[in-house]
This record gives C-alpha cells, structure tokens and sequence, in this order.
C-alpha cells in the first residue's frame, strides 16, 4: 500500500514537472499570487504558514545543512546558465548579423559562402534584379563579396603558433549595405591598394592588426588602414578590396556573394522570384537573417545538449542532497510535528509547511546561481571556430532574463522534489510512535 | 583492515542518509568521467605515433588555398623523406547540403601512410582499379546505411563537373576499419575518392593538389625536413607551412574552443558543492554517535584509532560513490557514442581518468572527514556521556 503511494507521487512529480517546464513566466506569477492567498485567507493556509514560520526561523542554527541546499542549488544554475548563455551568445551575434532588409546571394546548394563560386556574368546579372535599393546616382546598392581565409599569428601565442582568419573581400557598396559598420580606429582601406580594415574582434584575437602596421598574407605585406566594430559576427573579419583579394588568391574575377540591400523587406520575394527564374543563373537567395540564423542552427543545438546533460546530472546530485537535508531537518523536528498534529493540527499544513521552507531555500539557491553566471559570465568572450566560416568567431556569453528564468524555473524544481518526501514523512509519521520518540 | 566491518556498519548506520548522500557523489563522478572523456578526445585527437611520423603540409596563405601538383616530386627528393601523398578536399555532401559527409579526393598511395587505417587487399586494389570507386569508413557506412558495392551520389559543395552539375557519382568499392579507436575515430567516418577522377570531372582544379602529406624517416628528423620542404617553395607564390600532424591538430583544437577552462570550470564547481555535501552528512554522522564514540573509547580504542576510523569511513563513503559513478560513466558513454551516430566519438574512461579520479576520492575523502575524526579524537569521554 505505502510502495503504491509512493509510485503514485513519483508519477504526480513527474508530471508536474512536465507542466513547470513549459510554464511561462506570467502563469508562475497567478500560481504565486493563489498560493499567497490560500495561506493569507484560509484557516488551513495560515496554519501552514505559522508551521512554516517556525522552521525558517530556526534555518539560522542549521546554517551547515541549509548551505548545502542553497549552494548545491546554486552550483546547478550556475553552471547551466553559463553553459546556455554561450549557446544564446553564439545564436544571437550570428543573428544580429543578418537582417530582412539584406539579402545574400550564393551559387545554389552552397552551405556557405566559402563553398560558394559565382562568375562574373552572374555577379552582373544578379545587380540587375529588380527589388535592390538604389543610391543617389542611381546605382544599385549591392557589394560583391570574396571570403577566403587567412593565417595570422594567434596574440599570446608561440613564434609559429597561427590561427585562421575569415578574409573577405568586399566591394566600396559595402559600406551601405551594411551601415552597421562603423571605423573606429583609424580609416577605411583605399580601394586598389593592399590595405585591409580588421574587425574588434579579429584585432584582440590576432596579433599586430592595429592601424598603420602590416601584416603578411603568404608572400604580399598588406597594412592595416583601420579597426571597425558592428557589434556581430562581422567582426571577427577583416576585410580589403574585393579585387585585390581576388588577385591575391588568384581568384579572377570570380566572386563568393552577393549581399544587397533591398528597396524593402518585401521587395525580398520579387528579388528572389526575379533570380530563382532567370534560366541563367543558378543560385540560392536568402535574407541574411535567414542565412545567418541557418549558420548557428548545428552549434547552438550540440552547446544546448550540452548544457542540459551537465545540468541534469548536476540537479540529481543536489537534488539527493536536498532530500538529504530536509530528511534530517523533519527527523530532528519530528517531536514538533507530532505534538502539532497532536492538538489538532491536521497533514496539510506540515506537507506544505516542509515544501515551504525547501522551495525557499532552493529560491535563493537558484537567485545566486543566476546571479553569480550573470556577473561572471555575462559579456565574457569566448571564440571558437565557427560553422560555415573559415575563421575564428568571437562572441560574448550572454546570460538573458529567460536564461535566469529557466535557470529559476530548475532551482524550484529541485527544491520541490527535494521537499516533497520529507514532507510526506512527516505527515505520514504516527504520532505516537514520534511523541515516544527520545 | 580488522576494524573494517565496523567502519561499515557506522556507515549504513543511517541507510536513507548514507544512500542519498551516495547518490549525490555518483552523480558528481559520472559527470567526472563524462567531462573527463570529452577533454582527453581533445588533447588526444591525433598524438599518436603515427601523427609525430607523418607531416601536413598546405599553403601558407591558408587552408582553402591549394598547392601546384608539381611540388610532389620535389618533395620526395627532399632527405628524410619516406613517402609522400596528397588530397584535396572535396566537400561533398548527402542528400542535403548541411548533411556534411568528411570526403576526400586522395592519391593512390594514400593509405600507404596510413597503416592504422585498415582495408582488405582487394578493395584497395578495386578502388585504384575503379575510376568512380570510394572507401567509405565504418561508421559513416552504418550511418547512411551503404555497404559494398552501392551506387551512391553525393553533392560536392564547392565543385561542380564540366556541365556544372554539383551531384557526383560514387561506387563504394571497400569499407575502412580505423585501427586505434582511441585516436582513429575520425578516420571512421572518411569518404575517400580518387584524386584522378575528381581531377578529371571537375573544371576547376586543373591538377592543384590541397595538401601534401609525408611520412618521415626518422621521428627526431620531423622537424628538420619540415623546414627542408618549405624551403623549397620560399619566395614563391605558392609558400607553403609544414607542421607535423600532431602540431596541426593540436593547433586546430585549440582554436575550436579552450576546453580545459570549461571542463575545469564545472568540475570545481561540482567539486566544490560535493564538499559541502559529503562533509555535512560526516558532520550529522559523527554527532549523533557521539555516545557511540565514547563508549569505543572507554572500552580501550585510542584515540589514534578512532580518528582514524572516522578518516576511513568518510573515505570509504567517497570510493564507494565514486567507483560506481565511473563505472557508470565507462558503461554510459559507448552508450552514448553509438547513440550520436557518429556525430560524436568519446573515448572510454581511460587510465589518466581513473587514476585522476581515485586521487579525487581519496583527498575529497580526507578533507570532509578532517574536521570530525578532529572532532572524534578530541572527544572527552566523561563529558560525552554525561551528554554535555
């Protein structure tokens, strides 16, 4: 019968908890607010809550065995926000990359731009299409992109220690295309010249991209004209004159992409209608964003997995350790709850009263866990080498509200399973046996 | 050792609380041996004795770049060379084009430097013999279900044929079998093709080669004829970077991600709340025997002997929870392995994990039972009866 009980409330949790996953955060605020009322206004909840009293009160002396709930709680948030703000860094800076207003042209069924080729006829064919704003002389605002990759010295690193750099090679339209890039260092490269702009985030991973040194690409010295930020993954580049990439890499007159700036977001369909039916091209056209978002799909989802493994064996481990706790807090009370239900009182108001303290303590538990990975890790760079690219991506870990609310969301989770048997056992304790006890 | 069954019945004295607390440390050490797992495929991933022997050599421009074909002889002229091989990357792709297949256009004597590949004589023989012929590895064979023999396309993305078709056909020709799982994993999901073919079909490589590989002599002489062979395109258009293969995946994972920082971050974190953890229940335990302990010492244990008894006992506790939950991570990640499909390739839990992990045990042990077999010993047997 007790065994039937007990796989019954192993179901109920199991349940419950596949509910509190999905809970948005308003529907945990109306769950908060009937709770407050039911132990405010009926006489069972404010007996509940006097119960409850009298074990938060006395948390002070218990401060070993209390810690172990809150710190173990907080071991756990903190390391799965951490894990999950990179994968949410990472999605967000590609993200931010592309816009609906921008839409990149590839060779069709490229994956990215590195595997795509287009020809020159193409590349004229494709500022042609109808959709593309103009600027004031009534050009179209479009830039033809190479991307190649280059080695450079890693910063910090041995005298032979290189890492690869996603060169790109980018038309003068660039600029207006992606009006986001702002210098801010030094100055543009001069088209025609072997100079190059480098990205913020390229500069502080690679060594000696500061405006006015040089660097050398295989065999050709090139010099630094600039450092530009955008505030995304562009920023990991460096960029020169599309042509004289080209020559560099014996590249012709070929190019990697094209990215447009459309007339308006929904020029987007007349734009790709126009290209997708011209019988002489071939190509794939997306907006950036789609393009972009598409990129950090495989690395989010594997850094996400990641996150939820380590997490989950991390929450049994508390959450034994919350069992553990609480078993001994009820054990050591159990003359208390006795002598309660002894006058009157009836299970009710014990179950919750258990459930109350452990959810609280597991409340701030998982408030410094998130707390904790939002001051370390928010901002913190991190890089890595990116999907579809041929370089190093930098990003910042990015500890959203919803990250800490998930992060919450677990600690509570912890704290009720944590809370739930104990409380069950010191309901269920016949009071006789308890009152007799030592 | 003679006190040993006393330490164990103090040790399930309490069985809830011993057992939860077990649980806890299991917990701790399978994510130990999971972590531990990922960070030695990292550092381990290509330092084999075969990866100091064999040299990759590619453009120094950067890695997409490709090297003119006529460097292959000059190298093999080079003093200390063995042999000397070359690929290209080929891109390919299955049915969609995010469905990466690790292919490779590749000479003829391409796994004659690579022993720890294995491939029967006859499918080596057809697929030099076979123009469109492909040796696919195991794991990639599982994965999409092809064996000997099946007429498969792939769809390179980056080259096309003469008609600017991007879909090539293969006959897969032969299965590969890496050797060394430990350090081979990768060469399991191979896709090799001839570099004839790929050549021929193809308008846009016109005899480039994307990388040489040569086998050394001598291990100590690696580094001697890696300068020798770029010397010989220095100043050229062409300059190339000779690394050992070794180095340049070493290199390559480093820039990947720095995943010692994270597999150390959260194993002190973990650590750390084990600590917390383990070292409250050897608090609770200790204090509720106080009685217990007194009477062991009136009866004549010294108090030597009890502290050390409370010490085994909180290493016991640790051992116990931490032997299993390696074990548990030995038995998990095959599991886990075979599950990805191949996606990912961990190897077991290795001696340097257990010996790391046993180390753990044994100080964790120590530190949380430090303070009451402190306790324990200092324990003045009039004053804990009397219960003051």
């Amino acid at each position: 019968m007790r065994w039937l009980v007990n796989v019954l409330l192993f179901v109920f949790m199991l349940v419950v908890m596949a509910l509190w996953v999905m809970l948005p955060w308003y529907a945990a605020i109306v769950l908060t607010l009937l709770l407050a009322a039911w132990l405010l206004l009926t006489r069972r909840g404010r007996q509940a809550l006097s119960v409850a009293n009298v074990g938060i009160s006395t948390l002070g002396q218990r401060l070993g065995s209390t810690a172990v709930i809150v710190v173990g709680i907080a071991g756990v948030v903190g390391v799965l926000v951490a894990l999950l703000s990179m994968a949410e860094g990472y999605a967000e800076t590609l993200r931010k990359t592309g816009s609906t207003d921008t839409a990149i042209v590839m060779r069709g069924a490229s994956a990215s731009e590195v595997a795509s080729v287009l020809d020159r006829d193409s590349v004229t064919l494709i500022q042609q299409a109808p959709g593309i704003a103009r600027n004031d002389k009534g050009e179209p605002i479009a830039s033809n992109e190479l991307v190649v990759a280059a080695n450079l010295p890693i910063k910090g690193g041995g005298p032979d220690e290189a890492g690869s750099v996603q060169l790109r090679g980018v038309s003068e339209q660039t600029w207006t295309v992606r009006p986001q890039v702002k210098i801010v260092a030094g100055k543009r490269f001069t088209p025609g010249l072997r100079e190059l702009v480098v990205g913020r985030g390229a500069a502080k991973q690679f060594a000696g991209l500061e405006p006015g040194q040089e660097v050398r690409l295989g065999t050709q010295k090139w010099t630094v004209a600039g450092v530009f930020a955008s505030g995304d993954a562009m920023e990991s580049e460096i960029w020169g004159d599309a042509s004289v990439v080209a020559d560099t890499y014996r590249r012709g007159s070929s190019r990697a992409s094209v990215t447009v700036r459309l007339a308006d977001p929904q020029a987007f369909d007349a734009f790709k209608t126009a290209l997708e039916s011209n019988p002489q091209l071939k190509v794939d056209v997306t907006t950036t964003l789609a393009y972009f978002s598409k990129q950090s799909e495989g690395v989010t989802k594997v850094l996400r997995i990641i996150g939820i493994t380590v997490g989950t064996i991390m929450a049994i481990g508390a959450m034994f350790g919350a069992l553990n706790t609480m078993f001994a807090a009820v054990a050591a009370r159990a003359r208390e709850i006795a002598t309660l239900r002894a006058i009157g009182f009836p299970g009710l108001p014990v179950v919750v009263a258990v459930m109350l303290e452990t959810m609280l303590l597991a409340l701030i538990g998982g408030i410094i866990g998130g707390l904790l990975a939002y001051l370390i890790f928010n901002g913190y760079g991190a890089s890595t080498m990116a999907a579809g690219s041929v370089g190093k991506l930098s990003f910042e870990l990015r500890v959203s509200p919803d990250l800490l609310w998930t992060g919450l969301k677990w600690a509570l989770a912890i704290g009720f399973i944590g809370g739930l048997f104990p409380a069950m056992r010191a309901a269920r304790l016949p009071v006789t046996t308890a009152l007799r006890e030592l | 050792m003679k006190y040993l069954h006393l330490v164990w019945a103090s040790l399930f004295r309490r069985k809830t609380r011993t057992v939860l607390t077990l649980v806890s440390i299991i917990a701790a050490f399978l994510l130990f041996g999971l972590l531990d797992a990922v960070r030695t495929s990292f550092t381990q991933a290509g330092q084999s004795a075969n990866g100091a022997a064999r040299l990759q050599t590619g453009s120094k421009l950067s890695f997409i770049q490709t090297l003119p074909k006529s460097l292959l002889a000059q190298i093999e002229r080079v003093d200390g060379v063995k042999a000397v091989t070359h690929a290209n990357w080929f891109g390919g792709a299955y049915q969609d084009p995010h469905n990466q297949v690790f292919s490779f256009a590749v000479a003829p004597n391409y796994l004659d430097l690579y022993p720890e590949i294995v491939v029967g004589e006859a499918e080596r023989k057809a697929f030099t013999a076979t123009r469109t012929g492909a040796l696919i590895g195991e794991r990639l064979a599982q994965k999409f279900g092809w064996k000997v023999g099946d007429h498969v396309p792939l769809q390179s993305q980056i080259f096309p044929d003469k008609s600017g078709s991007k879909n090539w056909q293969f006959d897969i020709v032969g299965i590969m079998h890496s050797s060394d799982k430990k350090t081979g994993g990768f060469y399991d999901q191979m896709f090799l093709l001839n570099w004839k073919y790929f050549d021929d079909t193809t308008p846009y490589n016109q005899g480039s080669v994307g990388w040489y590989v040569t086998r050394v002599v001598d291990v100590n002489q690696a580094d001697r004829v890696a300068k020798a062979i770029d010397a010989l395109s220095a100043n050229s258009d062409h300059e190339t970077r000779t690394q050992t293969e070794q180095a340049a995946t070493a290199s390559w994972m480093k820039q990947l991600a720095d995943i010692g920082l994270i597999v150390g971050s959260i194993m002190g974190a973990v650590f750390f709340t084990l600590l917390l953890l383990s070292g409250n229940t050897m608090m609770q335990a200790v204090r509720e025997r106080t009685s217990e302990i007194a009477v062991l010492k009136t009866i004549g244990f010294s108090s030597r002997s009890v502290l050390a008894m409370v010490l085994a006992e909180s290493v016991l506790l640790l051992m116990l929870g931490g032997l299993v939950g390696l074990g548990l991570a030995t038995v998990v990640i095959p599991a886990i392995s075979a599950g990805s499909g191949g996606m990912l390739n961990l190897p077991s839990v290795g001696a340097g994990s257990w010996v790391l992990g046993l180390a753990l045990m044994a100080s964790i042990g120590f530190a949380v039972g430090a303070l009451p077999a402190w306790n324990a010993m200092r324990l003045n047997i009039v004053d804990a009866l009397a219960r003051r």
